[in-house]
């Protein structure tokens, strides 16, 4: 676990340098004074290209990649993919790709009126390897780490772009750890090759206990090799280097799966927060509860759809927005409805339920049956990269640390504002709350409101995740009321615990009995539990129990 | 005189069950001869009438009061826990399914070679998902018998292991209903899976025959709409046997008082489970009729939603007195026909409501409506709301106590 | 409290508990208590709020298990490892402090099911009502002066006649030994004083243990007086006695 949050540590560390990297001014830029001369170096090594035969072209991309100039290495990139043309009548090298046509030097496009106005200049095998390693040399010395970055990740791929003293200059020069690491690795796949065992040794040892799946590759194919000419001490070197990677990755999935599990767990809790006030701590089962969540996610809906230009913006307008809807819809269902059913749980539980089925058909009748489509601003989306093997995404880290910050939030209202122990007064004992002056009826409103309200927010989470339609609610239901009641009723405390280890479990489950047959045991495993603890894991024992 | 009264009182509970079963139910009564009169006449009139009868009522028309009289049995069931006992189930629809199912297996095994594929032991979604073999839950449901004892016991072996298990570590009031709703649910996402046997979401149709009767014959439709009303009957009766005795009694007792029951003596949990599982089994037979009436089940019959308007059915008609659940199913039922068909957007409104204002203004349903009215209108001076106000109050101390 | 269980296991009691205890997170609703009550005895208990009183008879009565000692009826069963139903079959009633009766059913309905034996689902389903079990309602009827509301709903029935019927149905289980949890709440002086002669009454075929407030009543009922404090017993004796108890005095007028 440790491990973990240092690497995520880490790799944050790693990623703001990133983000300034890419946003930094093309390299080469001392260079712009000569860059007329090289462009025209170029544009005549280009010309001569269109007339030359294979063997001429390669003498022409050796030259090519000698010169100076910022555009060789898209030229080669373009001619490496075989998208490089030139117009018949006038011989201007164009890009043609997927039939776009851009003139390369000018970045203009065009349209052609017949396909045969221009014509491939076409590489062979010998002229692609040559032309790889070009731009593997260009992008290993460039001065973008991005770039040098992906050059490196290429190498992994096809260790052979670049020779040995190169690829040794390369790792020599290199600042950056990371990628002086995956060069070594580059290195290290280069040995397994080599003629003398104990340099293929060293390149296992290099190896060992990487992550990158490229690296596995050479290893698995270098035990094949091994095997075949039976070297036995180096099968065993090498079937040991594999055997740490593959627990590495064993690791790596479990991480993952914990990831995703909290994350599952983190949404529970935040729909099953507001059932903890409404049902925990009220004792009112109100069925329409999903349908709360379901408004706040129409909220953010028609927040988003007022201010498109404003997609972040809009998302944090949503929260109050969405709290206030569903808290005054909840407060109108409490006045109207449920205030007349106190004490007659399963009555409360039928009228809440055609509330739900009101409210859904409202929303369909109002917004169509079909889902509709909430944006994610930017910087919800992407992954940050644990380890080679493991990326792990944005939004669900959002969602965690959100569902956590809501239950904080909604704990210091209780324990400590008015609001909040007059709360507690009212339902721990109402007669006596009553006549120390509290209006207990709005106390009682004002709580069904907040746990309405925070159902609401849960939605505006919601709709970042899953599809907003008239049925969302439905599928929250059954799982909040799972949590609160294994975690035990009254207590916040519980719902946490409740809500994370439920999810953590389902997703542990998932890989090994699939996401039905994990629900379905999380579902059974729950019956049973409530059979062993009617009252959840953390529940209030004795007289409490019996009084409240 | 107190000691006169109190003999002729004793001398007419005294007067044996089926008495006290028929004689002291008058709406029931009715109701009973309705309803044998309904299953002996809508069949013949549309088997034996011409087609341009003023008499003559359709196959349709027949099929969709069959459905209803299913859905009747249904609500009986339901009410035998939920009105006498107080046990609110928001899963009884998953025993109502389960019978369906193992109706549906045997009428899928009759269907025999004359599927697509033309496989004569496979049906054909087994085919279709390359299985060579039945699996063995298959076994038997090619025999008649053996289907119909599995329509009563699939339903009532779940009812016994889970009520078993609940009912002993007391797990009452909304937790119970909390967790039947899971186990209903968990049983829809289990019948949608392919690799569970039972078609997937499919679920198992096109069936041809029952018995070697074709299933699309005027005939046979007909016998099915007897069946139904004769099971529904019989099941009236079993729970008006039920709650007539002295274990109808303790039942009430329960629903009140729990802990009183307790304390007299009685193993609540045994009881509860004992009509439980009765309840269970009815839904069975409620499920198996309806299953060839409608010539499909597939697990959307598992859906919560479904168990949950069967509560307002009974609601609606007016809990724990049989024959209400019996009016609030037809009800309720021809009321989502009606606008389904009229108005396909009013209706889940109108369910909707039909919770609401159930709950709230007619807590006895429309059967306690009608003795309300019929009160008021004899001697004016109801004392209708007082005693509604009354019993209010005792449902909040026992929530008090327990 | 050198109370030693050879000593008083061989003498005939109808209830003995040695060494009971319980505790509820932590804080101890009994701490080792030690009580015996002697056949046809009847015996009041007394102590302040939170002194154990219904946490002792929840013990008794097989709702709560309690975490160490044992529970005797009769001098032979371990009432620790039954559940209420079958520790009320054995002959122990219990009642509430509030009136608990089947709200809708009729006071002969209440009676009649409260009636010994039957408890099982096949006599429950199968049961008949005979000559000689209305003989006992009416026995009991007339007991608890309910004749004349025989077929009313329980439920309409004042404070006081949901209390006496509920009595009446205690009387219908035919126990050896009934609990009764502050019989006289809510009554009036004069059905508290009505009360006391019945349960005197009974004291004659019934051991009865009775938990009250108030004193008076007590006085009433003038029988031996436990006193409950912290879970243990203070004082036992007679009400004169226990009255004077310098630790008695301490425990009801503060320290």
């Amino acid at each position: 676990m440790f491990s973990l949050f240092k690497q995520i540590g880490v790799m944050l560390l790693i990623c703001m340098p990133l983000m300034a990297q890419a946003a930094e001014p093309q390299p080469y830029k001392e260079d712009q004074a000569s860059s007329a001369v090289a462009t025209s170096e170029l544009y005549e090594l280009s010309q001569q290209l269109i007339d030359a035969g294979y063997r001429e072209k390669q003498a022409l991309v050796e030259t090519l990649v000698e010169i100076n100039d910022p555009q060789t290495l898209k030229f080669l990139q373009v001619m490496v993919n075989g998208d490089l043309y030139y117009r018949k009548d006038d011989r201007v090298i164009v890009i043609n790709e997927d039939d776009a046509i851009t003139i390369f030097f000018t970045g203009e496009s065009i349209t052609l009126e017949n396909k045969r106005d221009i014509k491939k200049i076409s590489v062979n095998n010998k002229l692609r390897t040559l032309l790889r390693g070009g731009i593997a040399r260009l992008q290993i010395f460039s001065n973008n780490l991005e770039l040098r970055k992906q050059a490196a990740t290429n190498l992994l791929k096809s260790a052979d772009d670049l020779d040995e003293a190169t690829l040794q200059l390369a790792v020599e020069k290199e600042k950056n750890a990371d990628v002086q690491e995956i060069l070594s690795l580059v290195q290290g796949i280069r040995w397994l090759e080599a003629d003398d065992e104990k340099q293929r040794l060293a390149g296992v040892e290099l190896l060992s206990g990487s992550l990158y799946p490229d690296v596995r590759g050479a290893l698995a194919n270098y035990v094949r090799a091994a095997e075949a000419d039976e070297r036995s001490t180096e099968v065993a070197a090498a079937k040991k280097a594999l055997d740490k990677i593959e627990a590495m990755l064993t690791a790596n999935a479990v991480v993952e799966n914990l990831y995703f599990g909290l994350a599952l767990g983190a949404v529970l809790l935040l729909a099953a927060i507001g059932l903890a006030i409404t049902f925990g701590v009220m004792g009112v089962i109100n069925m329409a509860h999903g349908e709360m969540i379901m408004l706040g996610a129409y909220t953010t809906y028609m927040v988003q759809q007022l201010m498109p230009e404003h997609m972040g913006v809009s998302l944090v307008v949503s929260i109050p927005a969405a709290f206030l809807i569903s808290g005054l819809v909840g407060i109108a269902i409490e006045r109207g409805v449920i205030r007349h059913l106190y004490g007659r749980p399963l009555e409360t539980l039928l009228a809440t339920f055609g509330i739900s089925l009101i409210l859904q058909q409202a929303v369909r009748s109002i917004f169509g049956p079909l889902n509709r489509d909430v944006g994610t601003p930017d910087w919800m989306a992407g992954t940050f990269m644990i380890n080679p093997a493991l990326e792990l995404t944005y939004n669900r880290l959002y969602i965690i640390i959100f569902s956590l910050l809501v239950l904080a939030v909604l704990a210091l209202i209780l324990k400590r504002t008015l609001f909040g122990l007059q709360m507690r007064a009212v339902t721990m004992n109402r007669p006596m709350a009553s006549s120390m002056g509290i209006r207990t009826g709005w106390v009682d409103a004002l709580t069904f409101g907040l746990g309405s309200g925070i159902a609401g927010i849960a939605g505006v989470a919601l709709s970042q995740l899953t599809n907003v339609g008239p049925n969302m609610g439905q599928a929250y239901i059954i799982d909040s009321f799972m949590v609160v009641v294994f975690g035990g009723v009254g207590n916040l405390w519980g719902t946490l615990v409740g809500a994370m280890s439920l999810g953590v479990m389902n997703k542990l489950l998932e890989p090994w009995a699939g996401a039905v047959v994990a629900k379905i045991l999380m579902l059974v495993f729950i019956i049973l539990f409530i059979q062993k603890r009617p009252r959840g894991l953390f529940a209030l024992k004795g007289r409490a129990a019996d009084m409240g | 005189m107190t000691m006169n009264k109190e003999i002729t009182t004793a001398q007419e509970i005294k007067g044996g069950p089926l008495t006290r079963m028929l004689l002291n139910d008058a709406a029931g009564r009715k109701l009973l001869i309705i309803l044998a009169l309904m299953s002996v006449l809508i069949p013949l009139s549309n088997v034996l009438l011409p087609e341009g009868s003023f008499f003559h009522v359709s196959t349709y028309t027949m099929t969709l009061l069959g459905k209803y009289l299913c859905y009747a049995l249904l609500a009986v069931s339901v009410d035998l826990i939920w009105g006498y006992c107080g046990i609110l189930s928001l899963g009884h629809g998953a025993f109502f399914t389960l019978g369906g199912y193992a109706m549906g297996m045997y009428l899928m095994r009759q269907i025999g070679d004359r599927g697509v594929y033309s496989n004569p032991e496979l049906p054909d979604f087994m085919v279709f998902l390359n299985w060579t073999e039945l699996p063995w839950y298959w076994l038997g449901f090619d025999q008649f018998w053996f289907a119909m004892v599995m329509v009563i016991a699939a339903p009532g072996i779940l009812a016994f292991v889970f009520g078993a298990l609940a009912f002993r570590s007391r797990v009452t009031g909304v937790y119970f209903s909390i967790i039947t709703q899971a186990l209903t649910y968990a049983l829809l996402l289990a019948f949608f899976r392919n690799d569970m046997g039972f078609g997937g979401n499919n679920g198992l149709t096109d069936f041809k025959d029952i018995l070697g009767f074709d299933l699309q014959a005027d005939s046979t439709r007909a016998t099915l709409f007897f069946a139904s009303g004769l099971a529904l009957i019989l099941g009236y009766l079993i729970s008006r046997f039920i709650v007539t005795s002295k274990l109808g009694r303790v039942l009430v007792a329960i629903r009140d008082s729990e802990s009183r029951a307790r304390f007299m003596g009685y193993r609540v949990e045994s009881y509860k489970l004992f009509v439980f599982v009765v309840s269970a089994m009815m839904a069975g037979v409620a499920g198996a009729l309806y299953v060839p009436q409608v010539g499909i089940i597939n697990p959307g019959e598992f859906a919560p939603i479904n168990s949950i308007e069967m509560i307002i059915w009974v609601a609606v008609g007016g809990r724990g007195t049989l024959y209400g659940a019996v009016i609030g199913a037809v009800l309720v039922n021809y009321a989502k026909t009606y606008f389904t068909g009229a108005f396909a957007e009013l209706w889940l409104f109108m369910l909707g409501g039909l919770f609401v204002l159930s709950t709230l203004y007619l807590p006895k349903g429309v059967v306690g409506l009608w003795a309300q009215l019929k009160e008021k209108y004899s001697s004016s001076g109801g004392s209708g709301p007082d005693e509604n106000s009354s019993s209010d109050d005792s449902a909040v101390i026992e929530e008090g106590r327990t | 409290m050198s109370i030693t269980r050879p000593k008083h296991i061989d003498q005939p009691t109808v209830l003995y508990m040695d060494g009971v205890s319980v505790s509820f997170d932590g804080f101890k609703a009994l701490n080792s208590l030690s009580m015996f009550i002697e056949p046809g005895e009847m015996r009041a208990i007394i102590g302040p709020n939170g002194a154990g009183k219904t946490t002792m008879m929840d013990v008794i009565t097989g709702k709560t298990r309690p975490d160490s000692g044992t529970i005797l009826f009769n001098n032979t069963h371990d009432l620790t490892s039954f559940d209420e139903a079958q520790v009320a079959n054995m002959g122990v009633g219990r009642k509430f402090q509030k009136p608990s009766v089947i709200e809708s059913l009729t006071v002969f309905e209440n009676l009649e099911m409260s009636l010994k034996g039957g408890r099982s689902i096949w006599q429950a389903l199968t049961h008949k009502l005979t000559g000689e079990k209305i003989d006992k309602i009416d026995e009991i009827l007339s007991m608890i002066d309910l004749k004349d509301r025989l077929n009313t709903d329980a439920g309409s029935l004042s404070h006081g006649q949901k209390q006496w019927l509920e009595i009446g149905m205690l009387l219908g289980q035919e126990p050896e030994l009934l609990l009764i949890d502050e019989p006289a709440a809510g009554m009036t002086d004069e059905e508290t004083m009505k009360t006391a002669e019945l349960f005197k009454e009974l004291s004659k075929k019934h051991s009865l243990m009775v938990v009250e407030h108030d004193m008076d009543f007590i006085e009433a009922l003038d029988c031996k007086v436990t006193v409950l404090n912290e879970g243990s017993v203070l004082a036992e004796g007679s009400l004169s006695t226990v009255k004077n108890n310098q630790k008695v005095i301490d425990v009801y007028l503060g320290r």
